[in-house]
């Protein structure tokens, strides 16, 4: 078996295949359907929350809690990190790495901010009680904005990871493919986060 | 069992060719152009400052409507991103994604329109339970008229 390899190796017999070509980019399709995917599993939560919504169980209701400045802030922070990502992949289009990099960089602070903004109001919210475990609305919402918070995070340890490559590779195409990867990525949780700050947050303080 | 090795090298050497080739053509295509993101981005706050405003001013006296309203900004929004920032289209991937998305679409509107459908039936006609304060298994709707 592995002689035979190794044989048919060296004489490198040359094939010419009559089949069609790939659909060009077949990664970026292949990640759109993970993405679709996520997408169900984030309708799932969402379909979880709008039904147990409003099951407060004598405990404290959205309109209790949430406090719309926040969010507005947060929103903010991802649209604005949702544009930057945007002018990285223009930058990288012109072959410039290190504006690439520095909105990559740029990108990476909002949605950082971000994180940040989360997790002092997951803090807050859990410091004033209003814990997973204290109903069924509590569950539902950590569990759905908490889901759509680890996307973020692990969207920056992606976007670190690639801030590294490029330094040290460039933009080579494998680079240049996997920006495009994490380019829906990011701009898919922003529209997942548009869901969230309306039908958690806006719906939830009427 | 012995040709399969050459098979995998032959087409991995195709595969090379091929990239280098459409590397290529993702530059115009995907990436968008500046004037795209910054008009999705100019949209896009206005879509987010409109209904944030709504619900922080209380505009609306009814709840209903002021949901209904938010929940059409929102739907908007979407498509402003899948447009201006996603690139989504009817072409990309000769038709696939939007094939994906719209399949997609289809089962998450199953999902939550069932959900919800079946969940308040099954709300409404459950019997009244214990006498605990507030907890009435009643429908959102009843729940939000008893506070």
């Amino acid at each position: 078996m592995t002689t035979a390899t190794i044989a048919s190796g060296a004489s490198a017999p040359q094939f010419y295949t009559t089949e069609e070509h790939h659909p060009e980019n077949g990664t970026l399709l292949g990640f759109w359907l993970y993405l679709m995917s996520d997408c169900l599993i984030f309708a799932v939560l969402f379909a979880c929350y709008g039904v147990l919504g409003r099951s407060y169980a004598a405990g404290p209701s959205g309109k209790d809690l949430f406090d719309l400045g926040l969010v507005a802030l947060n929103t903010a922070f991802l649209l604005l990190s949702s544009i930057t990502y945007g002018f990285a992949m223009l930058e990288m289009a012109k072959n410039r790495k290190g504006s690439t990099l520095f909105w990559l960089g740029v990108t990476g602070l909002f949605g950082a901010a971000f994180l940040c903004v989360e997790i002092y109001e997951f803090a807050h919210l859990i410091h004033e009680g209003a814990t997973p475990q204290r109903s069924a609305f509590l569950s539902s919402f950590f569990t759905l904005v908490g889901t759509h918070g680890l996307h973020v995070t692990f969207g920056m340890i992606w976007l670190i990871t690639l801030m590294v490559q490029v330094t040290r590779r460039g933009l080579i195409p494998e680079n240049r493919r996997r920006l495009a990867c994490l380019s829906m990525f990011w701009h898919f949780l922003d529209v997942i986060w548009i869901g969230v700050f309306t039908f958690v947050y806006l719906m939830g303080t009427l | 069992m012995s040709s399969a090795p050459p098979a995998a090298h032959g087409h991995d050497a195709a595969g090379h060719g091929h990239d280098a080739h459409h590397d290529h053509d993702e530059h115009g295509a995907s990436h968008g152009t500046f004037g795209g993101y910054l008009a999705g981005f100019l949209l896009s706050i206005l879509l987010t400052a409109i209904p944030f405003w709504l619900i922080m001013g209380d505009v609306f006296r009814s709840p209903t409507t002021a949901a209904i309203v938010v929940l059409v900004f929102a739907a908007i929004q979407i498509v402003v991103h899948m447009v201006y920032f996603l690139h989504m289209n009817s072409k990309s991937e000769s038709g696939w994604t939007m094939l994906a998305l719209i399949f997609t679409v289809v089962v998450v509107v199953i999902t939550l329109a069932g959900s919800f459908w079946v969940m308040h039936h099954l709300n409404a006609n459950m019997m009244p339970m214990a006498p605990h304060d507030d907890t009435m298994p009643m429908s959102p709707e009843g729940m939000r008229q008893m506070r």
